[in-house]
């Protein structure tokens, strides 16, 4: 008894087992290989005593058992048997179109114990099924595998196996018969083996015909779809003996629109009739597939990118969470309503609850998620705006310690602008405003070191003025001083000139002969008063030199006499020292132009410091040229005391001497060597010095033998 | 004094505004065998020259009324003291004195301090270059 069929409950389904099935369709181009993929899989996801694929062939009125599992082939071919009568089984449920189970024996249903048979009919929807899976099975209700694996097995094998052709035994007369095929959409045509046409309607004519006024170029494809044509019908007849039973061969046939020039491809379905007069003919429908050609490929290549992109989505939502845990900020992924969708590791550690209940950790984490709640009702009443700031301060699950942080919730929109999401990434800004306070001390101590530094920079313009009044007050205090001494010098001279004369006169004895005594005193005043009117010379030398009121006579002389008149001067002195005193004078020593009283003024100075501070041996006076240099070089060298190193430089400025105090054992104002270096610097040159100590000094005035005037 | 010499003595005309300079070299001078007349300002020193007419004048250069180089000036471009040789006298060590001193006629320039003997072999040098035009 056949009865409506209930669909099993949902088991589990594999997908991965219903993909591979149905890659393995799209892959079948012929009914055989497609059964039998079937057939098997169902013998591995359904359990069935057994299971077998049978389709229809010529005329829709005989079943052809093209797989099955389980059944022996006598069995099979008593189902392939062509059914007769309303009685047979299978012929209901392809009337029916729709599952049969059928629980008792039902021939030519094979007998296998005690379970029934189901028949589900394979096809297009809403089109006349072109077969029928058969399942031994225990129960009445229908596998939802077995559903499945009939819904997407029958479309392929519908495509696979040619539909009932049309009956034409009830064509009568030729006209009629023309009429009737040309109204056939579909090129119809009756040829001989070889292809070449004897009847062919209007859709076949178009292609396969050309008329004695057609075009070249409609020649030549017409020319060309017969050639493939006769091709295609010559293989499918050699094929004819390998399944000489479906009468029917199909070959794909490419052909040309010779009007459109599109390419087309067309099913041939071919069939040997015998014509009246005996001869063999070849009765060929050729089915525009073009488009089905090219939605079975559209559909594998939509097909395969459905899975590329499966493939895609999964590794990308992988990649997603790779990149979302690895972000070191906590992260969370909201629905529009505020409920969690998903969350980092990072943010899991301050809002997902504690495994092992911590009851304060807990309490943490519901305060944390209150705060969060809250600012994200914020942005939800925000409207407009996409993105809300916030600062919350979060506690740290753990250890209960405040985390300040910023958040920036995003809201995520769809196509349309609605809303879908919303995005939230924590920022802990523990250390930024660590860092915030740290530079507000900096800004607090550089404010106050500004301060201090404007405070000093003020103090040092007010002592910088100072110095530029002190400055100015000691330049006309110097001033003031030289013109003291020009003064005081003119003065001190006056008197000092008739103290000297009168002396002169007494010791000359203009007022008489003088005794001993009388002559030892007064020639005492008289060197005292000498002394007193060097010293006076030597500071009026130093004012004048100060006052730059000193200029350069320059004038040519020579050396020699020069030298000659210094020791000639300085012969009193010589006299009373022990010392031998001598004068060398280098070769070619030319003439020179300079200043003859300050060249001379200086080599007394010089010769006269050497007698006073030598008390026995020689001082030698040189006279030198250096032509390289064009100088001059006059040196003093005595066997004296020598100068300790340290004073060397020292002994150069006013009214210095190695021994200063007031008891020092030699006279002088400490001024000549300074009026000597000063005059040198006016003629151009300059007074070195060597000494050891003990064992006697060389003092040396270089000069250029052409002296420039400033 | 003792000079027996049958020429009459060299008349020396001794110009200073400082008393004890100008007595010292006039006593030193007439010690030497000179004869000396005196003037203690520029004024005098043009009466007493034009009066007297010296030998030889010694003129200080810093002489109240009219100055040593005015004076000088006035002598040398005057017939009757054109030729009489006058030597500067100064205190004023200062460069361009000398100088000056020639510019106004000096026939030379002696500085102060200067010791009498110093000064009477001056007198002596120049009166030697000028004997020929010496009056008398």
């Amino acid at each position: 008894m056949a009865s409506p069929v209930p669909l099993s409950t949902p088991t589990a389904p594999a997908v991965e087992a219903r993909l591979a099935l149905a890659e393995q369709l799209l892959a079948c181009d012929a009914a055989r290989p497609c059964a039998e993929a079937v057939v098997e899989w169902l013998a591995h996801h359904v359990q069935a005593g057994a299971s077998a694929c049978l389709v229809r062939e010529e005329h829709g009125e005989r079943l052809r058992c093209l797989a099955a599992r389980g059944l022996s082939e006598s069995q099979c071919a008593a189902l392939a048997l062509t059914p007769e009568g309303d009685g047979h089984p299978l012929v209901e449920v392809l009337a029916h179109a729709a599952p049969r189970y059928f629980p008792g024996p039902r021939p030519p249903l094979p007998a296998l114990g005690s379970g029934g048979w189901f028949a589900v009919p394979l096809g297009r929807p809403g089109a006349p099924p072109v077969g029928l899976l058969l399942l031994a099975m225990n129960g009445a209700v229908l596998p939802r595998e077995v559903a499945w694996a009939a819904a997407h097995a029958g479309p392929t094998l519908a495509r696979l196996v040619p539909p009932a052709p049309v009956a034409q035994r009830e064509v009568a007369g030729n006209g009629l018969l023309r009429r009737i095929i040309d109204a056939v959409a579909d090129p119809v045509l009756l040829t001989d083996q070889a292809g070449r046409p004897r009847i062919a309607n209007a859709r076949a004519e178009v292609l396969l015909v050309s008329g004695p006024d057609a075009s070249e170029g409609r020649r030549r494809a017409v020319e060309l779809n017969r050639q493939v044509f006769a091709t295609a019908l010559a293989s499918a007849s050699s094929a004819e003996g390998a399944s000489r039973s479906s009468g029917f061969r199909r070959r794909e046939v490419p052909l040309v629109d010779p009007v459109e020039g599109m390419d087309l491809l067309f099913e041939l379905l071919s069939t040997q009739v015998l014509e009246t007069d005996g001869q063999v003919a070849v009765v060929s429908v050729l089915r525009n597939v073009t488009d089905l050609g090219r939605a079975t490929q559209a559909l594998g290549e939509s097909y395969r990118r459905l899975r590329a992109t499966e493939r895609e989505a999964r590794s990308e939502r992988h990649r997603l969470d790779r990149v979302l845990d690895s972000v070191a900020d906590p992260i969370i992924l909201s629905d529009p309503s505020g409920g969690t969708v998903m969350m980092n590791d990072p943010a899991e550690k301050l809002f997902a609850l504690p495994l092992d209940g911590n009851q304060a950790a807990r309490g943490r984490v519901h305060t944390n998620d209150a705060t969060f709640s809250s600012f994200l009702a914020n942005l939800v009443d925000a409207g407009g705006s996409l993105r809300w700031r916030g600062q919350l301060s979060l506690v740290d699950p753990a250890t209960g310690a405040t985390i300040p942080v910023e958040a920036v919730a995003s809201k995520v929109l769809g196509d349309n602008g609605e809303l879908t999401g919303i995005v939230t990434l924590f920022h802990d800004r523990t250390e930024a405003l660590e860092k915030a306070r740290l530079l507000e001390r900096v800004k607090d101590v550089s404010s106050h070191l500004e301060a201090r530094v404007q405070m000093a920079t003020a103090e040092l313009a007010e002592q910088n003025e100072k110095l530029r009044r002190q400055a100015i007050q000691l330049e006309q205090a110097s001033a003031a001083k030289s013109q003291f001494l020009a003064n005081m010098s003119h003065e001190f001279r006056t008197p000092l000139n008739a103290i000297l004369g009168y002396t002169n006169m007494l010791l000359q004895g203009v007022s008489g002969e003088l005794t001993p005594a009388q002559k030892r005193n007064l020639t005492r005043i008289d060197s005292n008063g000498r002394h007193l009117l060097e010293v006076i010379n030597e500071i009026l030398d130093i004012t004048r030199i100060e006052a730059g009121r000193m200029p350069l006579h320059l004038s040519d002389f020579g050396i020699p006499e020069l030298l000659q008149e210094v020791v000639a001067e300085l012969d009193p002195i010589i006299a009373r020292s022990r010392l031998a005193v001598s004068t060398e004078l280098g070769a070619r020593l030319p003439a020179v132009h300079s200043d003859r009283q300050k060249v001379k003024q200086i080599v007394l100075n010089l010769l006269s410091n050497a007698l006073k501070f030598t008390h026995e041996g020689s001082v030698t006076v040189r006279a030198d040229y250096v032509t390289a240099t064009s100088t001059l070089t006059i040196s003093v060298t005595d066997t004296g005391i020598g100068i300790d190193p340290v004073y060397q430089e020292k002994i150069f400025e006013d009214f210095q001497q190695v021994d200063s105090s007031p008891t020092r054992a030699y006279g002088g104002t400490g001024l000549g060597l300074s009026i000597c270096r000063r005059l040198a610097t006016m003629l151009g040159g300059r007074v070195t010095l060597q000494s050891v100590p003990g064992r006697g000094s060389t003092f040396t005035l270089h000069f250029p033998r052409r002296a420039r005037r400033a | 004094m003792t000079n027996p010499s049958t020429t009459p003595k060299p008349l020396v005309l001794v110009v200073d505004d400082y008393q004890d300079a100008r007595e010292m070299y006039a006593e030193y001078l007439e010690f030497s065998g000179f004869r000396v007349a005196e003037a203690k300002n520029g004024q005098e020193a043009l009466d007493k020259a034009f009066e007297l007419r010296p030998d030889i004048i010694l003129m200080d250069l810093s002489l109240p009324i009219i100055d040593g180089w005015e004076a000088t000036r006035r002598l040398k471009s005057d017939d009757r003291t054109s030729t009489i040789p006058v030597v500067a006298l100064t205190g004023h060590a200062m460069t361009g004195q000398s100088d000056e001193a020639k510019g106004a006629g000096c026939d030379s320039f002696v500085t102060k301090p200067c010791l009498p003997d110093a000064l009477v072999d001056e007198v002596r040098r120049v009166l030697a270059t000028r004997g020929g035009s010496r009056p008398g």
